[in-house]
């Protein structure tokens, strides 16, 4: 057994965080090694920690790699000895050439004077290896999904890499398009490269891996081998999920009403290909003082279809209808879907939630400032007053609701675009990833909140990649997978295992 | 748990350095123009506050000051306007066609203006807010076209004079209401030839507004807890403030008067101050500049705020070219040319920033007089226009890079 990479136990702290908990990862010469594990597992981490993102000596382990220990202190150094990462979102320049792409700060240039043959030469070699037949001049931008992810093959190729990384490679792709990029591995698998495929889609993953690491919470917890047929997806999903649920989420009294929001037959297109169905078919509803979630993984289509009810504020094309309280409602621009009794918490806040440089107390009244003035005249004592109760209500700790809001924590802006909307006075609120990257504390806050947003009977649509964290606060789980709803389960059925497999084996 | 830090804490008091350190943008820019004024007064032997002088640069960049006030909006919105030269010289133009050859009244010429520039600044706004093409732009090709139609209008001519009535919008000045006799027992008091009593009555009720608004809005921000200047401050700033009023007020008053134009100016001064700061739609436009997609998601029509921003700033361009007109005594197809780069310089060194939701009203119409002054002053000192270009660039620049470097100490 010769192992290319070793990664020993892998520690990498960010302040107040242990994101690594020391991780083992072990990758043979020529095979292909799949990672898998939640959103926030830490995945991400472990391989920037590898192609040297996260720079020698600012993580505890050693890495050895071809047999030496190894220190990056940059991704130059990595991919100087071969390894080479292709990220999800994809790193080509869309209105340069295939060509100029592939050699791109790596041209293939005698005296700083580009020599077009021979790069076009290297390119349509590079190109037949990936199964491209399009020209090196094509423009990356006329390209598909699909064959800009074979260009990035290809420009890693043509750095003759020793290791590939790819970072949920067909997240993007179409069916026809992923098996293709598959074949392509196992390709390249017999030319002798060694690959690490980081994959949600557990199918793909038994097809092409020999070996598979799951990682959860910040530490390895398993490895298993294709050889020992130990690879089966009921085994993945269920190390992926298997930690116990402690009591994290503050108790609710459960009491669904009347039904406050159903949305019926919801359709959306992709903005720009309009040709790409989004949304496909959604049936919601929402009673009063409900919690209900919408579990999924990423780009399986949850923020679209929030904000796509929320005013249209995503896609074109969009048809279906949205009853409030048995009555259809026009939501089709923000201030109507606001005066229909909705709000939408983003799930980014800072480039979608909050005006960074202003007050807190101008972010609060900002969704609702009629409320706060009298014929169009600010009254700012009122508008203080406000800002002032959703202080205290919420906890938000800051010396004053003066204060700019980009000098707060994640969590307490977190909770000022939460005032804001609840100043709205919304019948229904979307909380789109609600507790993202706010600490422990202020996420048990946030759950505070929610529970008496329920005991005052306005309905909740939850949005999370931390399935836990649905488990513990919903009352009903929305499964959505790829645009559509593949499944709905109660709280007493629901569990991590059944909604991972409702996702992967559809 | 612990409780919320400073909810019963009462309001903290700062230091006057720390004070000063933070709020250095503000007093910065009236020590500017204190030290500026003071200099050029001394330089030039006192000429520079002479009542004629003051007179001429009131009414020298009162179309500046007109103009800011809307390009103050366009950028707070995230915007930038390079037409406003070139609005203001074609309406400039089709004022002297309509009063002069058509023959038409001044006031049907006067509402007619208006509406144009407000129809030409709703046509930019229309591609800039509805079809998202960058203002830059729009604005780059609404400058050559109202240029070019505004030499076709003038047939590459002047065209003047204006009737009285007209030029009575930026030569004349506000009939003193105050008897005569006031007036001259005044003038043998204070011991200069006249007094004109509605212009120093104008500048002591100014200061003495200034004096009681400040007072007021101090003692409600105490109350609520807000970040109150040390006293020392607020006394000499207000100070400051009221007697430089009642200073160029009185130069007026024993010159001509109060000039029509300085009315306009203040009233218009006055409605914008009050839009920005105590309005709904002002505070959303600061919302609008500060981050698109949140405002829009918080119901703010985005759209239609940056178009109506640009209409504004259409009419208040149609504004000024009258006043520019009116002044000159005839429409020129030079007229307002390149005047939009002071009109945006003003506004920037007023402390608007760039990237928009940052500004205000009052700093502009400061940043305006602060290039006024210099330029006035460089003309009466007659330093070249070559080195008056060169050293106005440089204000410029310094005034943004001490921005940008006071952004970065705070942050």
């Amino acid at each position: 057994m010769n192992a290319l990479l070793e990664m020993r136990s892998i520690t990498k702290e960010f302040p107040g965080v242990k994101a690594l908990d020391s991780v083992n990862l072990a990758v043979k010469q020529g095979e292909i090694h799949a990672l898998v594990g939640e959103n926030g597992a830490g995945k991400s981490t472990l391989m920037k920690v590898l192609s040297g993102v996260y720079a020698a000596g600012s993580y505890e382990g050693e890495i050895h790699y071809d047999g030496a220990l190894a220190e990056f202190s940059g991704i130059s150094d990595s991919e100087a000895r071969g390894i080479i990462i292709i990220h999800q979102e994809l790193a080509l320049v869309p209105l340069l050439s295939i060509a100029e792409n592939l050699f791109l700060g790596n041209e293939y240039a005698v005296g700083g004077i580009v020599d077009w043959r021979e790069t076009n030469r290297r390119t349509e070699d590079l190109l037949r290896k990936v199964g491209l037949s399009e020209p090196p001049s094509a423009l990356v931008d006329a390209l598909g999904v699909g064959k800009q992810q074979l260009v990035e093959i290809a420009k890693a190729l043509s750095k003759e890499v020793r290791l590939l990384i790819l970072d949920e490679p067909t997240a993007a792709l179409s069916e026809s398009d992923s098996q293709a990029l598959l074949d392509l591995m196992l390709e390249l698998k017999e030319q002798g490269v060694t690959q690490i495929i980081i994959s949600h889609k557990l199918n793909e993953v038994r097809r092409v891996a020999d070996t598979v690491t799951v990682i959860r919470d910040g530490t390895s917890v398993s490895i298993m081998e294709a050889e020992k047929g130990e690879i089966t997806e009921d085994r993945i999903v269920r190390d992926m999920v298997g930690r116990d649920m402690a009591d994290r989420y503050p108790r609710r009294a459960r009491r669904a009403g009347e039904t406050l929001m159903e949305v019926k037959g919801w359709n959306v297109w992709h903005p720009q290909h309009s040709e790409r169905q989004m949304i496909d078919d959604v049936n919601l509803t929402v009673r009063a003082g409900e919690v209900v979630g919408i579990a999924g993984l990423m780009g399986a289509g949850r923020t679209e279809l929030a904000m796509s009810i929320f005013g249209q504020s995503y896609g074109r094309n969009i048809s279906g209808s949205v009853e409030m309280k048995g009555a259809p409602v026009d939501v089709s621009s923000v201030s109507k879907a606001i005066k229909a009794g909705l709000a939408y918490v983003t799930e980014d806040r800072k480039s979608l939630g909050l005006v960074l440089d202003e007050t807190i107390q101008r972010n609060i009244t900002l969704a609702n400032l009629p409320e706060v003035s009298r014929n169009m005249v600010l009254n700012e004592a009122r508008e203080t007053q406000v800002a002032e109760d959703y202080r205290s209500a919420l906890n938000i700790r800051t010396p004053s609701v003066f204060q700019k809001v980009m000098n707060l924590s994640g969590g307490n802006q977190q909770k000022v675009v939460l005032s804001k909307w609840l100043f709205a006075q919304p019948e229904v609120l979307i909380l789109d990833e609600p507790t993202r990257g706010i600490d422990v504390g202020a996420k048990f806050e946030i759950y505070g909140i929610i529970n008496d947003l329920s005991a005052q009977g306005k309905g909740v649509v939850m949005i999370s990649s931390e399935m836990p964290e649905l488990l513990g606060m919903c009352d009903r789980i929305y499964v959505m997978n790829e645009g559509s709803f593949v499944g709905e389960l109660s709280a007493e059925d629901a569990s991590q295992e059944r909604i991972m497999s409702l996702i992967v084996t559809e | 748990m612990e409780l919320a830090e400073g909810t019963a804490e009462a309001p903290k008091k700062l230091g006057i350095k720390e004070y000063l350190v933070r709020h250095m943008r503000e007093y910065g820019l009236l020590f500017a123009l204190i030290a500026i004024m003071a200099f050029f007064q001394i330089v030039t032997n006192g000429t520079l506050l002479k009542p004629v002088n003051v007179t001429n640069l009131l009414l020298q960049n009162s179309y500046i000051i007109i103009m800011a006030l809307g390009m103050l909006i366009v950028i707070v919105s995230g915007n930038i306007d390079l037409s406003v030269g070139s609005v203001m010289g074609f309406v400039g133009a089709l004022a002297a066609v309509m009063i002069v050859e058509w023959e038409l009244s001044t006031g049907v010429t006067m509402v007619t203006c208006l509406v144009a520039g407000g129809l030409i600044g709703a046509a930019q706004g229309y591609w800039i807010a509805y079809w998202k093409i960058p203002s830059f732009i729009v604005t780059l090709a609404g400058m050559l076209v109202f240029r070019g139609l505004s030499l076709w209008l003038l047939e590459g001519q002047s065209l003047g004079p204006f009737p009285r009535e007209f030029q009575m919008i930026s030569n004349g000045f506000v009939p003193d209401i105050f008897p005569s006799w006031l007036s001259s027992a005044l003038a043998d008091l204070l011991n200069v030839k006249r007094v004109n009593v509605l212009s120093l009555s104008t500048g002591l009720v100014a200061a003495g507004l200034i004096t009681w608004m400040g007072m007021k809005s101090r003692a409600q921000n105490r109350a609520y807890g807000m970040e109150v200047e040390p006293s020392a401050f607020f006394y000499a700033r207000i100070g400051i403030t009221s007697l430089a009023l009642i200073f160029i007020f009185y130069k007026l008053s024993t010159f001509r008067g109060l000039p029509n134009v300085l009315l306009t100016m203040g009233v218009l001064t006055l409605i914008y101050a009050f839009f920005t700061e105590r309005t709904v739609t002002g505070r959303r436009i600061y919302a609008l500049g500060g981050n698109e997609k949140a405002a829009k998601l918080s119901g703010i029509k985005t759209e239609r705020l940056t178009f109506l921003a640009f209409a504004n700033m259409g009419v208040l361009a149609a504004a000024a070219g009258m006043v520019f007109a009116a002044r000159l005594n005839s429409a020129t197809p030079k007229a307002g040319f390149a005047l939009e780069l002071d009109v945006i310089a003003a506004v920037f060194i007023g402390g608007a920033s760039m990237s928009g939701g940052v500004g205000k009203i009052v700093g502009a119409v400061v940043g305006a007089f602060l290039m006024g002054v210099l330029n006035n002053g460089m003309s009466i000192l007659g330093i070249g226009i070559d080195y008056q270009q060169v050293i106005k660039g440089l204000v410029l620049l310094a005034a943004v890079i001490f921005d940008v470097y006071n952004k970065s100490k705070q942050a």
